[in-house]
């Protein structure tokens, strides 16, 4: 195609048509459009939306609130503590301890956490008592409470995905490190905390980060064993007064603001350990 | 006796043996370099002298302790990570890839051994710590992290790294040869200093300038044996082995 302008033509008030996106126009409208749509529905919907701040902090959903977050940090702490256990048996010298990781992992990464809070649940049907012979013996009911069976459920199953997360994090610590911090004489265990560690962290703390997230909304699963976590905890509000959305919305509500701080703390820990 | 001896030493890879019976002495204050064609050897035998490999047949004896061995009774009684770890504690290592600490800062890198093995008072391991950054010539950088610092200057705080453990012995594993060949004089200036104030050094290097003027002995490596050892004269200005000759034939 032959051109008007030549490569020197520089004059002054030349002009440039910019090119123009009309189709952004067109899906920003329809995007604008449907949330409208949206937002409309919800207000012709028959819920009595003045209800939902008083079960947002209704006493029992504040008791389920905090049940919730007990649980998920007790759970998600205790699979942390496990899991980095596994990983290091898991890249063990010792083949029986590896045999173990990998078997571990299998078994409580394989098995739904509903299932596996079920089981801890109805322990009692198949072990009257849980003892190590002559050192103690208790009853199980007494101790399988709702809370350890979702403790047991939650953090086990967590316990074999952290353990993987470690293993990631610390077989991506350059071998070198390793050789330099023995260089110096360090021992093994001061290697793992003062060098592998914590550059392990930069790849532990982000898939973490998202399991806990996880863990928060998993606790819900709780409920069928009635613990008292938020769902159980709506449950028991709406039985009384009927309004099942209204306090499920509530208990939505607080959902969102525990994973929100949980996003919060996982960026500021990033950053903690983020790249020089 | 010398500082470092080593008596026969095997090792191998699966079915590559690498070292096939190496005898070397080093005398305190002595800088030995080793020399020789990639593969012979050189990095493997200075990782066993740190006990980084454990070699399969021989001895390492280094200040009259027998490496990653304890000797009692006429028997010798391997030794378990954390006392091997008591061992290395007197003997320093430079690597290739420098390997600093990411995660901290070159001061931190040097204050670590000192404060995590040795236990020592911290203030005190600072000062001493920043003398040593001053000695390679970057006080200025103590704050630096080793991403912000070029090849040469954090091949430099390993190597202070290492003094700071106060170490009888220094190995060195071919330090120069991931720098860019503008750099590598600042390293070997350091070497050479270090050399001079009486270290005892062993050093695996191509650098064959650095070897003829600083080292007081050349051992010449090829398939995971000892060709020829002698003063940089005899070995570098007149080598009597054909596969000697060869090398220097292509380095020069």
């Amino acid at each position: 195609m032959a051109s008007d302008l030549r490569p020197n033509d520089l004059r002054e008030d030349l002009v440039v048509v910019p090119l123009r996106h009309p189709w952004r126009w067109v899906s920003g409208a329809v995007i604008v459009l449907i949330i409208a749509g949206l937002g409309w529905a919800m207000a012709e919907a028959q819920i009595q939306w003045e209800d939902v701040p008083g079960f947002f902090t209704h006493p029992v959903m504040l008791e389920g609130l905090l049940n919730t977050i007990v649980l998920a940090v007790c759970a998600q702490g205790g699979a942390i503590v496990l899991g980095v256990v596994i990983a290091l048996m898991r890249l063990s010298a010792n083949p029986v301890a590896r045999w173990f990781a990998v078997g571990y992992i299998w078994l409580f990464r394989g098995l739904p956490v509903l299932l596996q809070i079920l089981i801890w649940f109805n322990l009692a049907l198949v072990f009257k008592n849980i003892s190590i012979p002559m050192l103690f013996s208790v009853p199980t009911n007494v101790v399988m409470t709702a809370f350890v069976a979702a403790l047991l459920g939650l953090g086990l199953n967590e316990s074999a995905y952290m353990a993987e997360i470690v293993r990631a994090g610390l077989s991506s610590v350059d071998a070198g490190q390793t050789e330099a911090a023995k260089s110096i004489g360090m021992t093994p265990m001061t290697t793992l905390r003062r060098v592998v560690l914590p550059q392990a962290m930069r790849v532990i703390i982000p898939p973490t980060g998202n399991n806990f997230i996880n863990m928060i909304k998993g606790t819900s699963m709780a409920s069928v064993i009635a613990f008292l976590e938020l769902i159980h905890a709506a449950n028991n509000i709406s039985s009384r007064n009927l309004e099942i959305m209204e306090t499920l919305f509530a208990a939505a509500a607080w959902y969102l603001v525990m994973v929100s701080l949980a996003s919060v703390g996982q960026h500021y820990l990033e950053r903690a350990y983020g790249p020089r | 006796m010398a500082l470092v001896e080593a008596i026969g030493v095997r090792k191998s890879f699966g079915h590559t043996e690498v070292l096939r019976g190496i005898d070397l002495e080093v005398e305190r204050g002595e800088v030995v370099c080793l020399l020789g064609p990639s593969g012979a050897g050189k990095s493997t035998f200075l990782r066993c002298v740190n006990h980084l490999e454990t070699i399969d047949a021989g001895r390492i004896w280094v200040d009259g302790v027998p490496v990653g061995f304890r000797a009692a009774g006429g028997k010798l009684f391997e030794l378990r990570e954390h006392e091997v770890a008591r061992q290395r504690r007197d003997v320093g290592m430079v690597f290739q890839r420098f390997n600093l600490f990411p995660h901290r800062t070159a001061l931190e890198n040097v204050m670590e051994g000192p404060v995590q093995v040795l236990r020592r008072d911290r203030a005190e391991v600072r000062a001493e710590a920043l003398a040593l950054l001053e000695r390679v010539g970057l006080a200025e950088k103590a704050g630096a992290y080793p991403g912000q610092l070029s090849g040469g200057q954090q091949q430099r705080v390993a190597i202070a790294r290492a003094l700071a453990m106060k170490p009888k012995l220094m190995l060195f594993d071919e330090p120069t040869s991931a720098l860019d060949p503008e750099l590598v004089g600042e390293v070997l200036d350091v070497m050479t200093s270090l050399a001079r104030d009486g270290m005892t050094m062993i050093v695996v290097t191509h650098e064959i300038g650095f070897a003829r003027s600083v080292a007081d002995r050349v051992v010449f490596l090829v398939d995971g044996a000892v060709v020829e050892s002698g003063t940089p004269a005899d070995v570098l200005d007149n080598p009597q082995q054909p596969r000697t000759q060869q090398f220097l034939a292509k380095v020069f």
